[in-house]
C-alpha cells in the first residue's frame, strides 16, 4: 500500500460554487492518485458533498477546473463523469422503489441490450456479492428494504461499473461494523488494483483506519491535506472543528422509575408481509437508555414503527404510561409524548419540499401553542421556536423560509433532532440518531439524549454502532430476526463480541462467559439474507 | 461534431420562472393553433386579432368574458385544492351537473319568494349534492384505493346522463316545444345581474372563494395536511396527519365547490336547467388550475384568459365561419404546451457539441 503511485486520476483546481446564501465550495483544491484512498472531512455543510457533485457531474462549478488522468474536463452531466469512469454513491442515494435489486443495479448501464438479460446480471451481481461479502437479495424490490440494504445495493450498482474513480458519500453512517469491513476490504481491493477511492465519513476510527489522505475542509474552505500519518483523532477533529473536542460522554448513573413504554409479545408483520417482529416484549422505564443492538433490517424498523403508532401490530400491545394503545391513531401516541426519530429521514422524516418552518411545525402543528381558533396554525409561534430551535441544534440554513432540500446531510438529521427532542417528550425512539452527524454534532446529540434521560424520558436507542450503543445504554436489548436474543442488564460486563454473537442470532442464555472463545466468531455475523444464496 | 441535447434536472425554481413557464406555454399554444388555423385556410394573425377584438373590444365582449370566467375560476379552484394533495379530481365536470341538478330540485320543491332564502338553499342543495359525488369517488379511493382518475371520470358520465334523463323526463318544461329543459326558474332563484349585463353576483362568489382557497391552504391546520399529504405522503402519516379522513373530507370540498359552479352557472346565466349547459368547464378548469400552478390568483388571471379564448372562439365562428372545432384545437394546444412546460419545469435542456468519440 505505501508504494505509492504518482499518477493523478483527477485533479480538481479552485472550485467554487455557491448557493443562495452560502458559498458551499470557495477555491478549493483537491487531488485523487491512483491507488489511494483520500478522505474528505469536515463539519456538517462543511462542503463535501457538493465538491463531490461536482467532481461526479451533478453540479456545475462557477469557477475552477476539473483534469481527470490528465485530461481537461467539463462535465454537462453525470452520464459525462461516469463516462470518464467516475462514480459516486452518494449520501442519499438514489434507487427506484418500485423496481428489484438486480434493475436497479442495471439500470443506466451502457451497451445494455433492449431487453435485458436478467439471468446473466443477476448472476453478475451475485458473483460481485460474493467476491465483495455485500450481500443483499437480487430479486427484492428496494420499498422492501431497510435503510441499511439499500446502502448495500446502491454500493453495489457501483461495484458493478468497475468505476476508476469511486466515490463514497458518508456509505458507512448505516452499516454495522462487519459490513464496515467488508466494505473496507473491497475498497482495499480496489486500490490495490490501482482504482481511486474518494471516501467520506464522520467517524474518524474509520478514517484513520482506510484512508492515504485526509483532506480536512471548513465552511467551504480548504484546511488542510496530510498524509494519515501525521493525523491522530484529536487533531483531525481540531482542524475541523477549529478549537479542541472533547471526546467523552459524562453519564451519571440514574436510578430508573416507572415504566413509560412497553411492548408485550409484539407480532408485527413488515412491508414484505412477513413477521419482522416475532413475540417481542421491552420495557423502557423513565430515566434510562434502553439499547436495542442489532444487525439493520432485522425487524427493529417494524418494532419502532408500532412503538410509535404508525404500524399496527399482529398480535400483543403496546402501553405508554400503562395505556395500551395499540391500533390507535399516531396522533394519540404523539398526545402521551411519544417522540419518533426514524431511520428513513428524508422519506419519513422530513418533507424536503417544505421550507424550514414546516417540517419543525410537521409533528407539532396541532398542539395547543401552535393552533389559532383551533383551525388555523399559529406560524408566528412556529417560526419563533423554530427560530431558536435551529440555533441550539446549530442547523446551518440559508433562512428558515428555504426548503429543507437545500441543507446538507446532517444538518437534516439535525433539524429532524431539533424537532423531536424538543418540547419534553416523555419517551423517545431514537433510530441511529447521530447518521451523519459530525464530531461536535454527535456529541450535542449524545448529550442532549442524556439530558432527557436525566429529565426523566424514557429513551430506547436503536443503533447498528454497537460503541454507540455500549456507551450510551444504561441497559442493551439485542433483537435477530425479529426476536428478543436477550437482554444486558449491565453493558459494561459485556464484551463486544458476545454482542456481536447475539447479533448473529444466539441467545444470551445459550452461552456461559468462556463460550464466546470457543470457535464462533463475530465475524461471521452476517446480515439475515445470506440465504438466499442462488434464487435462479 | 456532433450535437447532444441533455435532460438536467432542475433543483430550483422560482415564482417568476413560473409565471414565465405559463406565457411561455400559453404563446407556444398560440402559435401551434395558429399552424392549424392556417390548415383552416385562415390567417392566424386576422383570426387572433377578431378574436381579441370580440372578446376585449367592447364592454359586451369584456362582460360576456367575465361570465365565462366565473364558472372557471370556481371549478379551477375546486380542483386545484384536490391537486394540492396529489388526487387528481378531474371530474368537476360531473361535480357541476349534480351541483345544478340539485340546485333545480331545490327550486323545484322547495321554492319560496323570498330571493335570499331561495338562493341560500340553492347553494346549500348544490354543495351538498356536487359535494357527495365527489365523495363517492373519495370514498372509493380511501376504503380500497380505487384510482381516482377512473372513478371521477365514470361519474362525469353518469352525473351528465342523470341531468339528461330529468330534462327529457320529468322535469321537462311542457311549453318548451320538446326542447330538452326545464321550466324558467322564478325571479326568486336567480342571482342578480348587474351592469346592464350578464354579468351576475357569481363573480363575487368566485373571488370570495379565491380569498378562501389562499386562507386554507396557507393558514389553516387542513391546508398545511393537505400540503403535507401531497409534497409526502409517508411523511404525513408519520405526522399524524389521516390520510383516509382527509381524502373524503377533501373530495367532498372539491365536489361541493364545483358544485357550486353548477348552481352559479344556472342561476345566474341561464336561469333554468338544459341540456349542455356547460360546455365542458369542469374539463377546461383543469386546464386552468396547471396553468395558474395551483396559485389562487394565478386561477383568477387564468380563468380570464381562458374567457377571453371561449368569447373570442364565439366570434371566430361567427366572423370567420370557422367550426367550433377550431376553438377546442386551440385549447388543446394550451392543454399540450401546458404539459410540455411541466417537462421544462423539472429539466434543464442543454444542446451541447460533442467532439466524436
Ligand atoms: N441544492 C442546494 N441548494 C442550496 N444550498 C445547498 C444545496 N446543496 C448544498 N447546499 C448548502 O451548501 C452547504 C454545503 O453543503 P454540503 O452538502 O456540501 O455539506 P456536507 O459537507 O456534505 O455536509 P454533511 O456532512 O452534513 O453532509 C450547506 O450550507 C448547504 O446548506
Ligand atoms: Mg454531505
Amino acid at each position: 500500500m505505501k508504494s505509492r503511485n504518482d499518477r493523478y486520476l483527477a485533479v480538481m483546481k479552485g472550485i467554487e460554487k455557491s448557493f443562495v446564501g452560502v458559498n458551499a465550495n470557495e477555491g478549493i483544491d483537491f487531488d485523487l492518485r491512483s491507488g489511494e484512498v483520500h478522505t474528505l472531512l469536515g463539519e456538517n455543510g462543511a462542503g463535501k458533498s457538493t465538491l463531490m457533485n461536482i467532481l461526479s457531474g451533478l453540479y456545475t462549478p462557477e469557477n475552477g477546473s476539473i483534469t481527470i488522468d490528465g485530461e481537461k474536463k467539463t462535465f454537462k452531466s453525470p452520464r459525462d463523469a461516469i463516462d470518464s469512469g467516475i462514480g459516486m454513491v452518494h449520501q442519499h442515494f438514489m434507487l427506484v422503489p418500485t423496481q428489484t435489486v438486480w434493475e436497479n443495479v442495471a439500470l443506466g448501464l451502457k451497451g445494455l441490450p433492449f431487453v435485458l438479460r436478467k439471468r446473466e446480471i443477476i448472476s453478475n451481481v451475485l458473483a460481485i456479492q460474493d467476491r465483495y461479502g455485500i450481500h443483499v437479495d437480487p430479486l427484492a424490490p428496494i420499498w422492501q428494504l431497510s435503510i441499511g440494504e439499500q446502502q448495500r445495493v446502491a454500493i453495489l450498482k457501483m461495484l458493478y461499473r468497475k468505476a476508476d474513480i469511486l466515490i463514497l458519500d458518508e456509505p458507512t453512517a448505516v452499516l454495522i461494523p462487519q459490513e464496515t469491513r467488508a466494505l473496507f476490504a473491497t475498497i482495499r481491493q480496489m486500490v490495490a488494483e490501482e482504482h481511486g477511492v474518494i471516501f467520506i465519513s464522520h467517524k474518524l476510527d474509520e478514517v484513520l483506519d482506510i484512508s492515504d489522505r485526509i483532506t480536512i475542509l471548513r465552511k467551504g474552505r480548504k484546511v488542510a491535506t496530510i498524509p494519515v500519518e501525521n493525523a491522530t483523532k484529536e487533531s483531525l477533529a481540531e482542524m475541523m472543528v477549529g478549537r479542541k473536542v472533547v471526546f467523552q460522554i459524562d453519564k451519571t448513573l440514574q436510578n430508573p422509575g416507572r415504566v413509560v413504554l412497553e411492548a408485550k409479545d409484539l407480532t408485527v408483520r413488515g412491508p414484505r408481509g412477513r413477521i419482522s417482529v416475532n413475540g417481542f416484549s421491552i420495557e423502557v422505564r423513565q430515566r434510562e437508555i434502553l439499547g436495542l443492538a442489532g444487525v439493520s433490517g432485522n425487524g427493529q424498523e417494524e418494532l419502532c414503527d408500532s412503538l410509535a403508532g404508525l404500524r399496527k401490530p399482529e398480535v400483543g400491545s403496546i402501553l405508554i404510561d400503562g395505556v395500551p394503545l395499540e391500533g390507535e391513531p399516531a396522533r394519540t401516541f404523539q398526545r402521551r409524548g411519544v417522540s419518533y426519530i426514524p431511520a428513513d429521514r428524508l422519506g419519513t422524516g422530513l418533507v424536503t419540499g417544505m421550507n424550514i418552518r414546516e417540517n419543525i411545525a410537521l409533528r407539532k402543528f396541532w398542539r395547543k401553542e401552535f393552533t389559532r381558533f383551533h383551525i388555523f396554525v399559529h406560524w408566528e409561534n412556529i417560526a419563533g421556536r423554530t427560530g431558536q430551535l435551529v440555533e441550539r441544534y446549530g442547523v446551518l440554513n440559508p433562512g428558515l423560509g428555504y426548503p429543507a432540500r437545500m441543507l446538507s446531510g446532517g444538518n437534516l438529521q439535525k433539524l429532524m433532532l431539533a424537532r423531536e427532542l424538543s418540547d419534553d417528550p416523555r419517551a423517545v425512539i431514537a433510530v441511529q440518531p447521530t447518521w451523519g452527524l459530525d464530531v461536535s454534532a454527535t456529541q450535542f446529540v449524545r448529550e442532549t439524549l442524556l439530558e432527557q434521560r436525566d429529565r426523566g424520558a424514557a429513551i430506547l436507542l436503536v443503533s447498528d454502532d454497537l460503541e454507540e450503543i455500549l456507551s450510551m445504554s444504561d441497559r442493551v436489548a439485542v433483537i435477530h430476526n425479529g426476536r428478543l436474543m436477550g437482554l444486558v442488564e449491565n453493558p459494561d460486563r459485556v464484551t463486544e463480541e458476545q454482542m456481536g454473537l447475539m447479533m448473529a442470532g444466539t441467545r444470551l442464555d445459550e452461552f456461559s462467559p468462556q463460550d464466546h472463545e470457543s470457535g464462533k466468531s463475530p465475524g461471521k455475523a452476517v446480515p439475515e439474507n445470506h440465504e438466499i444464496q442462488d434464487p435462479l | 461534431m456532433r450535437y447532444r441535447i441533455l435532460f438536467k434536472k432542475r433543483y430550483n425554481s422560482t415564482f417568476l420562472f413560473e409565471g414565465f413557464l405559463s406565457l411561455l406555454s400559453v404563446i407556444a399554444a398560440l402559435f401551434f393553433a395558429g399552424i392549424a388555423l392556417k390548415l383552416f385556410g385562415v390567417s392566424p394573425v386576422r383570426a387572433y386579432a377578431a378574436m381579441f377584438r370580440g372578446a376585449l373590444g367592447s364592454w359586451y365582449g369584456v362582460g360576456e368574458v367575465i361570465v365565462k370566467a366565473i364558472p372557471l375560476i370556481i371549478a379551477g379552484v375546486a380542483v386545484a385544492l384536490a391537486f394540492r394533495m396529489k388526487i387528481w379530481n378531474i371530474g368537476a365536470e360531473g361535480q357541476i351537473y349534480i351541483g345544478a341538478l340539485a340546485a333545480t330540485a331545490a327550486v323545484r320543491f322547495l321554492s319560496t319568494g323570498n330571493q335570499f332564502v331561495m338562493l341560500s338553499t340553492m347553494v346549500a342543495a348544490a354543495f351538498l349534492g356536487g359535494g357527495i359525488w365527489g365523495y363517492l369517488a373519495g370514498f372509493l379511493k380511501a376504503r380500497w384505493n380505487v384510482n381516482e382518475i377512473i372513478t371521477t371520470l365514470m361519474l362525469n358520465y353518469i352525473a351528465i346522463h342523470l341531468v339528461e334523463y330529468f330534462i327529457y323526463g320529468p322535469w321537462r318544461d311542457p311549453s318548451s316545444l320538446g326542447f330538452p329543459m326545464t321550466a324558467p326558474f322564478p325571479a326568486s332563484a336567480r342571482l342578480p345581474q348587474f351592469f346592464d349585463s350578464r354579468v351576475h353576483m357569481g363573480i363575487f362568489a368566485a373571488i370570495l372563494l379565491i380569498m378562501a382557497f389562499r386562507l386554507v391552504i396557507r393558514w389553516t391546520r387542513w391546508g398545511f395536511e393537505i400540503r403535507a399529504i401531497g409534497d409526502n405522503p409517508k411523511a404525513a402519516r408519520y405526522a399524524g396527519i389521516r390520510y383516509g379522513r382527509n381524502i373524503l373530507l377533501l373530495m367532498f370540498m372539491s365536489g361541493a365547490i364545483a358544485g357550486v359552479a353548477g348552481m352559479v352557472e344556472i342561476s345566474g346565466l341561464q336561469g333554468r336547467l338544459q341540456h349542455g349547459f356547460s360546455p365542458g368547464y369542469g374539463y377546461t378548469a383543469i386546464i386552468v388550475a396547471w396553468l395558474a400552478r395551483l396559485n389562487p390568483w394565478g386561477i383568477l388571471i387564468v380563468a380570464f384568459f381562458m374567457g377571453v379564448l371561449l368569447v373570442g372562439g364565439d366570434t371566430l365562428q361567427i366572423v370567420m365561419r370557422l367550426p367550433v372545432a377550431s376553438v377546442q384545437v386551440i385549447q388543446g394546444c394550451i392543454l399540450f404546451a401546458v404539459l410540455a412546460s411541466e417537462f421544462i419545469r423539472n429539466y434543464r435542456i442543454q444542446i451541447v457539441k460533442r467532439e466524436r468519440e
